[in-house]
């Protein structure tokens, strides 16, 4: 590979923000052709600037880019494209009600030949082992039919550099294998494909190359066979990490909340909770796992109180056994009844945060309501605020920057210290990790274990079914809305909670 | 870099200005603006353009008169966009602040008429104030509740309000005409002078400029330090943050869409009740639209807003003075006005980016 001229090369890439950030200093990058490369790096160390840099999102302030050795300027996305240079975001871009097809054609030139469209795009999915029905409608997919549309739409506009981003991030086991045969495809067809990931395996299991970037700089990329987790890591963080997860046995679990035959359909009366029963304990991690829409989001949103529910019940318990219903109650009335719950939501900054607010208002948000004045108290917020920047290291220039400017474990790390400075007995998290890098994963795997030690009840709602296994001492299975089964932490086999996840009951001996 | 094909220009984001240099651009903005003014009004009627500034500035200053009218006309545009800054904070499109003030104005219009021989003139004076409140806020609630209940589109409902609040004037306006025949109100209890708010000492306007400086103070606190206006807050941002905290976000969109109302109405009770003692349809002068601007222009801030509907009103006047003094209709005014609003608005845009330029790129380095 190394007498192979580049299909891309990147030199001394600079791109500002500001006039502080420094998103890029002087980057290198090769990449080739007939290979797959893992580009690593922690939250905000400019894996992503790079790469929009590379699909003419944003305009490097130096340097120089070269596509297969000949020196080019990349203005705009559809520059990017004329060069066969697709990346897949994070945040798809798809028009909901329209087709595959017509996603896929959007906004290219020439006669509107949707026959002929399908057809070649037919061809694509069989080269690769896609699968697609170009005559579906976007808003009738799941999340990896869209990501695969997304796929073949960059493949259909001639693309043969390919970015994606953090393309995991959304998948189960079974559809990331899926995603992984059809990338190894494409490298064994001679095109260059890059993935930005947060997991460790995935890099070892998919990638031919890794690059490793560290605050905005180069750091050295190899062959992924001549290194492993831990180099990896610990060039990415810049010291020595330690990669295990503490799971103590839970100290005298006593039920919490009992969830009873719960019932949830959503407002277009699709049934998303079907019969749901479990108890979770005091001091005990109860993980929940499946597939992305299985219904984890209307469970946790049922017991904090957001979502209206159809039948079943969902009782909090208190150390003397004392039940009281949660059903009916919103938010404010369970606070008022003396429950001390606290919900980290899948969406920070549309739900759990206010993007705009800074860090002391966004401590407010819990508390704005105490005392008896017509005006807020702001003094106890901001020490809040204060304590939770120092205790979790939370980088930030000063609590009076909007949470939005922070990188994504930051802004984790703000909600997370929020949610449990109430000292709740009840803590539910939703995705609490997704997107964020290895050092700030471990720093909330660890808050949410000091938790545990504390009596409180944690449901941990996950997507890495590594961490979960690692880290949950029962986990529940949920499967189209009804519950597949409990299994213990401890033994339990990442195949057969994926098998579970995918059937009702899976291969597992319950 | 290869200098041939990289791009004349490109547009780069800002990190965050200190406050002094965003003043500083959107200053020399207006500044700009002046200029552009001046020299486009010497181009077309071939006058020194240093006449033409003093004709601006007179417009506003050059008599005492002058300088009360100009008092009046803020604090008349600065209680409307008052009314209307809750709701915007809350990311909720209230443009209806003129049918609101009309309905405010209607409500006091008809106190001082119906009123006028059967109660002492402070308590007229009590029930214009409360049914002028009382009504800008049903004219406010009305689309709220259906915000709240429905989902409905704040924007149309609120404008479409406007209509009919306009309308309901113009009936009443035949209903009560005096003298008969003529279709219009006429100063109301010209006489008796029932009605009519006291003013204080010679000035006639120092009443409104004072109730408006209050209700100016009284909504920064609000906003900024009441616990009312941290949910307004949040509810703007996120709907969904405010439902997770607890806050009942309907509640809060027809409690602020009241406030709003109310205040509105409180204008036409002041334009009706201190100023006019008359009602007209047109009663308001479009000063419910002009109020968008005035708050989107200071951030919602309503201490910024003091200067932001000084800066309208002041131009509005010299724009008024220059088409007088040089034989230009009121329409010329509007284009000077129009090219500075373009540089108002223009400047937000280098606050926020700055323009890169091919060959600064590569010195920065």
């Amino acid at each position: 590979m190394d007498n192979k001229i580049p299909a891309v090369t990147m030199r001394n890439i600079t791109k500002r923000f500001g006039t502080k950030v420094v998103a890029n200093d002087k980057v290198w990058l090769d990449i080739y052709r007939g290979e797959i490369l893992a580009l690593l790096g922690e939250n905000g160390s400019g894996k992503t600037t790079l790469m929009n840099m590379l699909s003419g999102i944003y305009f490097p302030d130096e340097g120089e880019i070269a596509i297969d050795g000949k020196e080019v300027v990349i203005r705009s996305p559809k520059d990017a494209f004329d060069l066969g240079i697709g990346m897949i975001h994070q945040h798809f871009k798809l028009v909901d009600v329209l087709t595959a097809a017509e996603n896929i054609v959007l906004g290219l030139p020439g006669k509107l030949d949707l026959k002929a469209a399908s057809k070649k795009i037919r061809e694509i999915c069989q080269t690769y082992g896609f699968d697609v029905d170009p005559d579906q409608k976007i808003y009738d997919m799941s999340v990896s039919q869209k990501q695969t549309v997304e796929i073949v739409k960059v493949l259909y506009r001639g693309a043969d550099i390919l970015i994606l981003d953090e393309p995991t991030a959304v998948l189960t086991p079974q559809e990331t294998d899926k995603l992984f045969a059809v990338l190894r495809n494409m490298r064994n067809d001679g095109k260059a494909v890059v993935i930005i990931t947060h997991k460790m395996h995935e890099v070892e299991d998919l990638s031919d190359r890794v690059a490793i970037l560290r605050h905005g700089q180069f750091i050295g990329d190899m062959p992924t066979k001549s290194t492993n987790a831990q180099e990896m890591t610990n060039m990415m963080v810049g010291h020595a990490v330690t990669l295990n997860i503490e799971r103590p046995e839970p100290k005298d679990p006593k039920p919490r909340v009992e969830v009873k035959g719960l019932t949830v359909r959503s407002i277009d009366g699709i049934l998303k909770l079907d019969d749901v029963s479990f108890t979770a304990y005091s001091g005990e991690i109860l993980g929940i796992a499946g597939i992305s829409g299985c219904g984890q989001k209307e469970l946790l949103e049922s017991i904090a109180g957001l979502q209206p529910v159809e039948a079943g019940s969902i009782c909090y318990v208190e150390d003397d056994g004392t039940r009281e219903e949660l059903i009916g109650k919103d938010p404010l009335s369970i606070q008022e009844m003396g429950v001390s719950l606290s919900f980290v939501p899948e969406d920070r900054l549309g739900m759990g945060l206010v993007g705009n607010m800074d860090l002391s208002d966004n401590m407010m948000l819990r508390s704005f309501r105490r005392g008896r004045s017509i005006f807020t108290d702001r003094k106890s917020p901001h020490k809040l605020a204060e304590d939770v920047v120092r205790d979790l290291e939370v980088s930030t220039p000063s609590v009076s920057t909007p949470v939005r400017r922070l990188s994504g474990g930051n802004v984790q790390k703000v909600l997370v210290g929020r949610e449990i400075a109430s000292a709740p007995t009840v803590l539910l998290t939703a995705y609490a990790v997704r997107g964020l890098d290895i050092n700030s994963s471990y720093t909330i795997y660890d808050l949410i274990n000091r938790q545990k030690a504390d009596g409180v009840a944690v449901i941990y709602v996950g997507e890495d079914l590594d961490v979960l296994l690692e880290l949950a001492d029962r986990i529940l299975v949920l499967c189209g809305g009804k519950v597949s089964g409990i299994v213990p932490g401890r033994g339990a086999k990442k195949r057969d909670v994926g098998m579970m996840m995918t059937k009702l009951g899976g291969n597992a001996h319950e | 870099m290869n200098k041939q094909r990289s791009p004349l220009f490109h547009i780069v984001r800002r990190g965050a200005l200190p406050w002094y240099a965003t003043w500083g651009i959107r200053g020399g903005a207006v500044l700009l603006a002046l200029l552009v003014c001046g020299v486009v009004t010497m181009l077309v009627t071939g006058e020194d353009p240093f006449k033409i500034y003093l004709a601006i500035f007179n417009g506003s200053f050059g008599t005492p008169r002058k300088i009360w009218v100009l008092l009046q006309n803020i604090s008349m545009l600065l209680c409307i966009s008052l009314a209307v800054t809750p709701a915007f904070r809350m990311r909720c499109w209230n443009l209806g602040g003129e049918g609101q003030a009309l309905a405010g104005g209607l409500a006091s219009a008809a106190c001082m008429i119906l009123l006028a021989n059967k109660l002492p003139n402070w308590a007229v004076i009590l029930c214009m104030i409360v049914t002028s409140l009382l009504a800008g806020a049903i004219w406010g609630g009305i689309p709220a509740f259906f915000k709240a209940k429905w989902n409905t589109n704040e924007t149309l409902f609120t404008l479409m309000m406007n209509y009919v609040a306009t309308q309901l004037v113009a009936y009443y306006c035949v209903v009560w005409e005096s003298p008969k025949g003529s279709g219009q109100i006429g100063v109301i209890n010209p006489n008796t002078q029932i009605g009519w708010f006291p003013t204080i000492g010679s000035y006639k306007y120092l009443l409104n400029v004072i109730i408006v400086a209050f209700v100016c103070v009284g909504m920064y606190l609000y906003l900024r330090y009441s616990k009312h206006g941290y949910e307004i807050a949040v509810v703007g941002e996120s709907e969904r943050t405010a439902r997770y905290v607890g806050i009942k976000v309907d509640r809060v969109i027809i409690r602020t869409m009241l406030l709003s109302g109310a205040l509105c109405g409180l204008t036409g009770l002041l334009l009706v009740g201190s100023t006019n003692h008359t009602l007209t349809p047109n009663i308001v002068e479009g000063r419910g639209f002009t109020a968008v601007m005035v708050s989107w222009l200071a951030k919602f801030n309503p201490i910024w807003m003091v200067l932001t509907s000084f800066l309208l009103v002041f131009l509005s006047r010299g724009a008024g003075e220059i088409a007088t003094n040089f034989g230009l209709n009121q329409s010329y005014g509007d284009i000077l006005t129009g090219i500075i609003l373009f540089f108002i608005i223009g400047s937000e845009f280098f606050i926020n980016y700055r323009i890169q330029f091919r060959r600064e790129a590569g010195k920065e380095g």
